[in-house]
């Protein structure tokens, strides 16, 4: 015979040898509230100020922010505000990516609450501003894969992650978008955010649309999630997304996306089964449209677009041309629509993304990618930070990524905006290396990578017009002339790095 | 080979941005405009404008028109004598109304080009843009050996006829085969005035249809987009370019052999059909469905 009494004295023998106590049923207590009331309760759920004293965030500590609600982002500035207003000083803000919007960090700055910055872009009067010389410490910048192996690496350690979300259970669980009738924003894929979500010692969710317990599927667990801050708003939806497909009426824009698409096409990669991503810019974006024709002409199906996810896509994909789709970030609202709603529409963090020491990492198995660019010089070089005029008007974004990773990478680029050349004798700023690169679309003629002689033989044989850097160059100097060389003093303002953890380039203070 | 003139793009003659890029979009013809798309208080800068951008930018071998102003206005001496010292191919002439006008348009262009040496490089085209225009076609598209076409400028000619365009364009139908007749009896081109609703792209195809069929050489256009349409129009089918090859191939082998007659598949080929045959080769090469060696 064998009583639970007389095994007790055993397991004290047993649990003194293990080195743990012996369970004791008495200590025990069942919670009997109504499970969407306990809900209410949840120890997550409490105030911005409570939650950055319970982060235990100190002086000198790195906070982190993604940028998926773009222009309309709330959440930095608010936080920010905040941290501001509770004293906090030193602090290293590192964002995937800031824009006109943040132009408030500019006072943060001056009066030292953000003393470093890590991101993948600057635009408006907060990048003018820190052209200028405004921080003492450079801004680092990162590509979106960079950042996301530099994050799961350690070499950018995050302490607290501060993460806008369209829709949160009180445990955490949220989403780039929300399933409830109270939603307030909608921006999609969560994908930059993922890594932070994932590192940092603690993460605060930011949320517009308090759901009930589970918000399933999720993009972010409540397993990463450590507080729950119920906000007015996370973002400006009319500034995050717009509804309708972006479809650019600027000839030149639709002249380059034509042209890149005879690029991609005829340049031996056009098979069933390939992949495609397009950039940000408006000729990029088209590109995709103009391939649609010659996908059904020629019984040609896409096995994943990746990206950057538009409505352009998500509409060749509801046809059966793409068969998946990757998303890290949704560019418009029928891209953050198909995502909440297509098990074929995936999501991805940065990593899964872009990162070069994860092997499965979507970039490694993409054939086609078509980029813009502010600048491409004589070696095929590209810059996407600087403008010509030597002032930070970019993002780096997953540029040199998928330029590298990509079987054929394309730059749809205007040899001239304006006054201003595009192809140039050198880059104001190395973004990404000329031998990732391998066609330059311009409308002047298409140029190609001398270290990929089969593409420009290809894209003869389809009679296309293929022309060196130089001549494009040259024509751009004998309409515009030659531009007086940029004041830069001797600051360096930004850094540049490689996704391998190398530094590319500097930035250096522009003087006026 | 004969010049194609089935585009002739508008570019506003104060628009540099739009000068400058108005190439890439291959039009056959790009009209610079210091007419209607200019205000008075901008002539003179557009003028200059334009001066510049023929002497700067390399337009390839895109023939170069400019609209210049009426010589009844304080801009039209000017006008001429800037852009003839600039080396514009074309001077087109709006609202011309009889053959006097064009006649005195090419007393001054031709006062600029003995100055600068070169007599009868500039060549002239007129907008026929009213009722007494339309009615004095062949007399003006003869009154000049420098003319190369007459176009119709519909707005102004409906005003005139006290109607306004349809979509169908049954308005226009008598003015625009009375500037095909008159050009093809003197020998020239005939343009068809502009399409301005941009939103529809349907109707615009329709009419270039129309205009395809009553036998124009092309198109005044407001917008690169319009250009792809026109060349699809204007563009032989197959079975077009490979009948025209066999005429041409047949008179090629009619020159060997020193013989008068030719013959395709038995049929003997005469003067119009050899006339449309090297048309539809010209109109296959400059839209590019065919090469030069095709035709050797």
């Amino acid at each position: 015979m064998s009583t639970l009494n007389e095994r007790h004295t055993l397991a004290e023998q047993v649990a003194q040898a293990m080195g743990k106590s012996v369970y004791n049923n008495v200590e025990a207590h069942k919670d009997i509230t109504p499970r969407l009331e306990l809900q209410q309760k949840s120890p997550k759920l409490m105030t911005l100020e409570e939650a950055i004293r319970h982060s235990g965030l100190k002086d000198g500590m790195t906070i982190s922010f993604h940028h998926h609600f773009r222009g309309g982002d709330k959440v930095v500035n608010m936080v920010v505000d905040k941290l501001a207003e509770m004293g906090f000083k030193n602090l290293h803000l590192a964002a995937s990516s800031l824009q006109d919007v943040h132009e408030p960090l500019i006072e943060h700055i001056r009066n030292g609450v953000i003393t470093e910055i890590s991101t993948s872009g600057l635009r408006g009067e907060l990048a003018k501003e820190i052209s200028h010389g405004l921080m003492e410490k450079p801004v680092v910048f990162r590509s979106h894969g960079g950042r996301g192996e530099a994050i799961a690496s350690g070499e950018l350690h995050i302490d607290v992650a501060f993460l806008g979300a369209s829709s949160s259970d009180p445990l955490g669980n949220a989403c780039g978008y929300s399933r409830s009738e109270n939603a307030k924003s909608i921006c999609g894929s969560l994908g930059y955010a993922l890594p932070d979500a994932h590192y940092a010692d603690k993460v605060v969710i930011l949320t517009d649309d308090l759901v009930p317990y589970p918000n399933t599927p999720n993009s972010i667990s409540e397993h990463d999630v450590d507080y729950v801050v119920e906000v007015e708003s996370v973002g400006d939806s009319s500034k995050i997304a717009s509804g309708a497909i972006r479809d650019t009426k600027n000839p030149r824009d639709i002249l380059l996306a034509q042209q890149a698409a005879k690029v991609i096409v005829n340049s031996g990669y056009f098979k069933n089964g390939f992949s495609i991503q397009t950039g940000s810019g408006g000729a990029s974006l088209a590109a995709v449209k103009y391939i649609r024709q010659s996908m059904i002409d020629q019984d040609i199906k896409a096995s994943f677009a990746l990206g950057g996810i538009t409505a352009h896509m998500v509409k060749m994909h509801e046809e059966g041309l793409i068969e998946r789709l990757i998303d890290v970030q949704s560019f418009d609202k029928v891209a953050a629509e198909s995502l909440k709603n297509d098990s074929k529409h995936k999501e991805v963090s940065a990593c899964e993304y872009a990162s070069m020491n994860e092997q499965g990492a979507a970039t490694h198995y993409l054939d086609i990618v078509i980029l813009s660019a502010l600048e491409v010089d004589v070696n095929f070089n590209v810059n996407v930070l600087v403008g010509s005029d030597g002032i930070i008007r970019g993002a780096i974004g997953g540029h040199p990524d998928t330029a590298e990773d990509s079987a054929l990478s394309i730059i749809v680029c205007p040899l001239l905006r304006g006054r201003i050349p595009c192809v140039v004798n050198e880059v104001t700023t190395l973004i990404t290396p000329g031998r990732t690169v391998d066609v330059v679309v311009t409308e002047y003629g298409i140029a190609v990578n001398p270290a990929r002689p089969e593409i420009a033989e290809r894209l003869k044989a389809a009679g296309l017009k293929i022309v060196t850097l130089e001549e494009l160059r040259d024509r751009a100097l004998s309409v515009i002339g030659n531009p007086a060389p940029l004041p830069f003093g001797d600051k360096v303002v930004g850094v540049v790095m490689n996704r391998d953890g190398s530094v590319m380039d500097v930035i250096k203070n522009i003087v006026e | 080979m004969k010049r194609l003139r089935r585009t002739m793009m508008f570019v506003p003659g104060n628009n540099p941005g739009m000068m400058q890029d108005a190439y890439i979009y291959h039009p056959d013809s790009i009209m610079l405009d210091l007419e209607d798309s200019v205000t008075m208080a901008e002539k003179d800068a557009a003028r200059l404008l334009v001066y510049n951008a023929l002497k700067t930018i390399d337009y390839g071998t895109t023939e170069m028109v400019v609209r210049i102003n009426p010589l009844n206005t304080p801009y039209g001496k000017k006008d001429i004598e800037a852009v003839v010292k600039a080396g514009v191919d074309v001077i087109r002439m709006p609202k011309t109304e009889t053959a006097e006008e064009v006649i005195e348009v090419e007393r001054e262009i031709e006062k600029v080009e003995q100055e600068l040496g070169c007599v009868g490089r500039t060549q002239i085209m007129a907008a026929l843009e009213s009722t007494l225009g339309v009615v004095n076609a062949y007399a003006i598209a003869t009154a000049s050996k420098r003319m190369m076409g007459i176009a119709l400028g519909a707005e102004d000619y409906c005003a005139n006829l006290k109607t306004q365009r349809s979509p169908e364009g049954m308005e226009l139908l008598m003015a625009r085969q009375t500037i095909v007749v008159a050009a093809r009896a003197a020998g020239i081109d005939a343009l068809d005035t502009v399409y301005s609703n941009l939103n529809d792209m349907e109707t615009f195809r329709k009419e270039v249809e129309l205009i395809h069929q009553l036998g124009f050489d092309g198109k005044s256009i407001i917008n690169p987009r319009q250009i792809e349409i026109i060349n699809e129009v204007f563009t032989p089918t197959q079975k077009a370019i490979d009948k025209a090859l066999a005429v041409i191939a047949a008179i090629k082998e009619a020159e060997k052999k020193g013989s008068g007659v030719i013959a395709v598949n038995g049929k003997m080929v005469d003067r119009p059909v050899v006339i449309r045959a090297q048309r539809v080769i010209d109109l296959a090469l400059a839209s590019g469905v065919i090469k030069q060696e095709d035709i050797a």
